[in-house]
């Protein structure tokens, strides 16, 4: 039997990459409890392992071993299959990230295989299609659940997700029009090179509008603070996952993490060059993309432990009275800029 | 392997669909929808055309289903149904076995109708390939069709101001 | 390759499957959403036969179906909870009012 070693590279790769997300996630535990505890003063989870970096691990051994509960006037096939979207629309929103340059597996393979799971010619769009399927898992949550404080939280979180999304598709079309294609792969590429020698030819330079509106819109995609009115634990007990114990839970909790890191990936592929660094040969670059997307996972907790919350009505005016006009300002002064240069 | 994959979303759409139109619970109706549109979604990739396919989850199952789901979660949409006497005759047993035979006839007249014309295989690789082209689809819709572009945000923006107004609570 | 027939029977079957529900189904929200699977049959067809004829036509046109269904489920949607609060039912029998 002839068994093509491209295709179990890919296997591989793609193996690869959805364990990285998850460890990921666990990571992000992790450097939230610790970010959170040094910004209040204190020490933060340090028992478990070296400096408790394996916490996650035990919140995840906890959290599998408590029981599965169900309200009993939930309704139970929606119920049970709401995270099951959540977290599905999470990990494959990953799939056309692209992470670094073609390699040969230091010459094991004939043909290079690049480092994504796949590249699509509309790689943006299929983004912004997945993480829009995100809303679901949460409607169908607060709904199935039959609670009020799970209904209330379902439908304010699902306002807020689809509103911030015309603000999010707004800035991904003035970088396409900077870029002149969808795939995500292309557009980085785009960004190599020096302007005088010294400043990288990112797009966050042309567009620094496009960069603070695109991570407003991504924050407050993933109902993340400022933005996490709908979890409060002061007002919502804690939202559409008040009824949910056990994996159900950490189905939604992974689903949050994976959602960040997606964003945070794709901000580094659109605005701040990807994997295109300098001093680090070819098959290292993707180390230069990790740091890039550690820095902006890193901005995500600063923000959540510094700034108070929004009011959801101060929540949904931001996100329609100001972000989607700065947005459409931001596009037409990007098709003008590029009419302009040529 | 494209056969295989084309029966597995066409068999998917149509039991979707079916399931869409039979059962009862319009909580149901809407998610068995939405997998009808995925798989859609993917009849559109097979054709090589992955714009169709992406525009069709953004707009379809991620912004036309979502206000679905909101109006059947706001009105909570009661589950059974009762069938009024006007009609009980042809829904009942006879007229459901009537119907059902016209159907039946329909369909199989149908079938043979369009596998007896000589559409058989798709355009030379090269020139059907090409309707993959995102910058070609742009060029048409702002060239070509621009009129039926600016009508139809005319058109949006229409159907938005009605909706407000119509679904207003009077004073 | 699948050929071109195979594409408009499944679209033919997907009309008539929501034809079949505008028809048979007594819930407002049902009808709509079988105005939408017959849009979506329509749909395939169209992307189907510019693939076979090589042109981007097809997928220019579904954009604009897909648009005027969304406007079309907005304002449908809209008149549904209108009559939903004057009535208090979603079954089309009971607007009657304007029948001989």
């Amino acid at each position: 039997m002839n068994i093509n070693p491209t295709i179990v590279a890919h296997l591989g790769l793609i193996f690869v990459i959805f364990n990285m997300l998850v460890l990921s996630a666990a990571f992000m535990v992790w450097m939230e409890r610790k970010v959170c505890a040094y910004i209040q003063d204190r020490v933060g989870p340090n028992r478990v392992g070296f400096e408790g970096a394996l916490q996650p691990f035990a919140d995840v051994i906890k959290l599998m071993f408590k029981e599965q509960l169900r309200p009993k006037a939930a309704d139970a096939l929606l119920f049970g299959i709401a995270p099951v979207i959540s977290a599905c629309a999470a990990f494959a929103a990953f799939s056309v990230v692209p992470f670094g340059t073609e390699t040969t597996l230091w010459g094991l393979l004939d043909v290079p295989i690049p480092l994504e799971v796949t590249d699509v010619n509309v790689a943006v769009l299929v983004i912004f299609a997945i993480t829009s399927m995100g809303v679901y898992g949460i409607v169908l949550a607060g709904w199935s659940s039959n609670s009020k404080y799970s209904l209330l939280g379902g439908l304010r979180s699902s306002a807020q997700m689809i509103s911030y999304e015309l603000s999010y598709g707004m800035a991904l079309a003035a970088v396409i029009m900077l870029a002149g294609s969808l795939s995500l792969r292309e557009i980085v590429t785009n960004q190599a090179g020096y302007w005088w020698g010294f400043i990288p030819r990112w797009y966050l330079f042309l567009q620094p509008l496009g960069f603070f509106i695109y991570m407003c819109a991504g924050v407050a995609e993933t109902n993340r603070a400022p933005f996490d009115f709908p979890e409060a634990e002061q007002e919502l007990v804690a939202g559409y996952h008040t009824e949910y114990s056990s994996m159900s839970f950490a189905l939604f909790f992974l689903a949050e993490y994976v959602n960040m890191v997606t964003v945070s990936a794709v901000a580094t592929s659109l605005y701040l060059g990807g994997w295109l660094g300098p001093f680090l040969p070819d098959w290292l670059q993707w180390v230069w993309f990790l740091v890039k997307v550690f820095l902006l996972l890193f901005f995500y907790v600063w923000m959540r432990w510094t700034l108070p919350r929004y009011r959801y009505d101060q929540l949904m005016e931001f996100g329609w009275k100001w972000l989607l006009p700065a947005s459409v300002i931001n596009l037409l002064a990007t098709a003008a800029l590029v009419l302009w240069i040529g | 392997m494209d056969v295989i994959a084309f029966y597995l979303f066409a068999a998917i759409a149509i039991v979707s669909s079916l399931l869409v139109v039979g059962q009862r619970n319009p909580m149901y109706s809407v998610m068995l929808l939405i997998t009808s549109f995925g798989a859609l979604a993917g009849l559109y990739v097979l054709l090589n055309s992955p714009f169709a396919a992406v525009t069709q989850i953004i707009i379809y199952a991620g912004a036309i289903m979502v206000l679905f789901l909101f109006v059947v979660m706001l009105l909570n949409v009661p589950r059974e149904e009762s069938v009024p006497s006007a009609i009980a005759a042809l829904v009942g047993p006879t007229g459901r076995r009537i119907g059902a035979v016209l159907a039946l006839v329909f369909g199989i007249e149908v079938v043979w109708a369009l596998s007896r014309v000589g559409l058989s295989w798709f355009a030379q690789d090269a020139q059907g390939e090409s309707v993959k082209d995102v910058a070609r689809i742009g060029s048409a819709l702002f060239r070509d069709h621009v009129f039926a572009f600016e009508a139809t945000s005319i058109l949006i923006l229409v159907a938005m101001v009605g909706a407000v107004v119509l679904a207003r609570r009077e004073h | 390759m699948v050929p071109l027939n195979y594409y408009l029977i499944l679209s033919g079957i997907l009309f008539a499957i929501g034809t079949a529900g505008v028809f048979l189904r007594r819930n407002l929200i049902t009808v709509l959403l079988s105005i939408e699977i017959m849009l979506n049959a329509v749909n395939l067809t169209f992307v189907a036969v510019g693939r076979y004829l090589g042109s981007v036509d097809g997928q220019v046109i579904t954009f604009f179906v897909m648009t005027v269904a969304a406007a079309e489920a907005a304002v449908g949607l809209a008149l549904v909870i209108a009559l939903f609060r004057h009535r208090e039912t979603l079954s089309p029998d009971a607007f009657t009012a304007l029948k001989w």
